[in-house]
């Protein structure tokens, strides 16, 4: 059974949310993280680019695929985590301590058509 | 794809395992148990095994069998002794390859031919539709056979205990032996594989088989699946029917000429082929690597720093053996140097690499 945290939102692309005054901090759900296997490689974007809700702003590599991360909101990236470039198993192993990126948003209303812990619980099986 | 999909004989034993499956040509295949990583590491640094029960065995028999193979092949087999095997190509007319192959001479006149599972069908028609004129017998037996690759530096000591024959230590490097049994039925054990490191192929009935396979789990033989196979076979350059040879991609092409004997009087896509590597071929599978640890995947394109597309990647990994992002590719032969610079479009970003040579890995078979 994957893990799924009270108080964060959830996208059915399965990152998670976390909202810091007008910043989302971005990552991806322990579900995600099991189905790709072992991460081997985070592409993560530059600071100060333009991000949209529903468009894809990364991705995570295992050794057999790779898979694109959307952008839950729209906003400009903040800060990314620059640590997962030398340790992208991080996100494996602490898939919501591992935070991706940082996006200040444009339109906080955004957020309300997110997930809820228990919704996604439902798409996460 | 409407079939069915196929089973293998060890089928039961992948679920027990809790392996992921996933089909592959035509069956439901183990695609990893304890993961991609540790199972590639184990076959590199011990021993692993895979159920390759999938793969094709067509039997080709009678008088002229020898002219006959020899026809169909691009190898030679008329200087091929019995006991001994040889890896080529099957080719059409115009050089597309129909298939790759291990061709084992089991006597004089009788031969069997080992093919990937996509292809069985497939080849067992083409080997019936050339052998017009030829006093030969041709006999699909896929379906009673199991195969299991033990793979590994510890493979040699691995199969001698389990199987108890200490002369399996003497069988050589694309060689096999006929171990008939009347309790067990016929035994095929040769040195072979599809990872780069020394090992062997044991074919038997799928009853041996899943003897055998529960035996070296027992030793505490990794399992493992066609996801490492992939990145095995991908480090040590070996191509891929589908990807790195098909009907489009020709030996040559391939860079796999020297598997091609033209000092034959003839086989089928000879001229095809010469023609190819006396004038060059228009394309060229490489080997790139690149700078970043971003990952190659197929279907990716292959451009010129100006962004002029010139090829695409057939097969990419970031490889675990050696820790760098590599991948065939098939590109322009103008482009097909080694050191040439080239560019990978991977999303939204390119990333710089150069050709290099595409055994990207040392291989460690036992010659």
């Amino acid at each position: 059974m994957s893990k799924i945290i009270e108080g964060l939102l959830y996208s059915e692309s399965h990152e998670w949310v976390k909202v810091e005054g007008d910043l989302a901090v971005i990552g991806v759900t322990d579900f995600a993280q099991a189905e790709m296997g072992d991460i081997t490689y985070v592409d993560l974007p530059a600071e100060g680019d333009a991000v949209e809700a529903g468009e894809e702003f990364g991705a995570l590599e295992s050794v057999k695929a790779s898979s694109e991360l959307f952008c839950p909101v729209s906003g400009t990236v903040a800060a990314v985590n620059e640590d997962l470039e030398g340790a992208p198993e991080k996100v494996n192993e602490d898939p919501y301590g591992a935070w991706i990126i940082k996006v200040r948003m444009s339109d906080p209303s955004e957020l309300d058509s997110l997930l809820s812990a228990s919704a996604y619980g439902e798409i996460a099986k | 794809m409407d079939q069915e999909l196929k089973f293998t004989c060890l089928h039961d034993e992948h679920v027990a395992l809790g392996a992921k499956m996933s089909p592959f040509a035509g069956f439901d295949m183990p695609i990893q148990y304890a993961g991609i990583i540790p199972e590639h590491n184990a076959v590199r640094t011990a021993v692993g095994m895979f159920d390759v029960s999938h793969m094709g065995e067509i039997f080709v028999d009678g008088p002229q069998a020898e002219a006959f193979v020899n026809h169909v092949f691009t190898g030679d087999v008329r200087t091929l002794e019995p006991g001994r095997i040889l890896y080529g190509m099957m080719c059409y007319p115009d050089g597309g390859t129909v298939d790759d192959l291990l061709v084992y001479r089991e006597f004089e006149s009788g031969y069997l031919l080992v093919v990937n599972a996509a292809n069985i069908q497939k080849d067992y028609e083409w080997l019936l539709s050339q052998a017009e004129g030829y006093e030969v017998e041709v006999f699909n037996d896929s379906d009673s056979w199991g195969q299991i690759a033990l793979q590994g530096p510890k493979a040699e000591d691995m199969i001698v205990k389990v199987m108890g024959i200490e002369e399996l230590r003497e069988v050589e490097f694309y060689s096999f032996c006929d171990l008939e049994d009347e309790d067990t039925g016929r035994v095929i054990v040769s040195r072979t594989g599809y990872t780069g490191e020394d090992g062997f192929e044991i074919y038997a009935s799928p009853d041996n088989i899943l003897d055998l396979w529960d035996a070296f789990l027992e030793e505490g033989v990794q399992p493992c699946g066609l996801g490492c196979r992939d990145t095995l076979r991908f480090e040590a350059g070996l191509p891929l029917y589908g990807d790195e040879l098909s009907p489009e991609i020709s030996p040559v092409m391939a860079g796999l000429s020297m598997f091609c004997k033209f000092d034959k009087p003839e086989f089928i896509g000879k001229e095809a082929l010469l023609a190819q590597k006396t004038e060059g071929p228009a394309r060229k599978v490489v080997g790139i690597g690149l700078e970043d640890s971003a990952v190659p995947r197929a279907g990716y394109p292959v451009e010129l720093e100006d962004g002029t597309q010139v090829g695409t990647v057939t097969t990419g990994y970031h490889s675990i053996s050696l820790d760098k992002s590599l991948c065939f590719a098939l590109v322009d032969a103008a482009y097909s140097a080694l050191d040439t610079p080239l560019f990978i479009r991977i999303r939204k970003k390119v990333f710089p690499g150069k050709v290099i040579k595409k055994r990207f890995y040392k291989t460690n078979y036992k010659k």
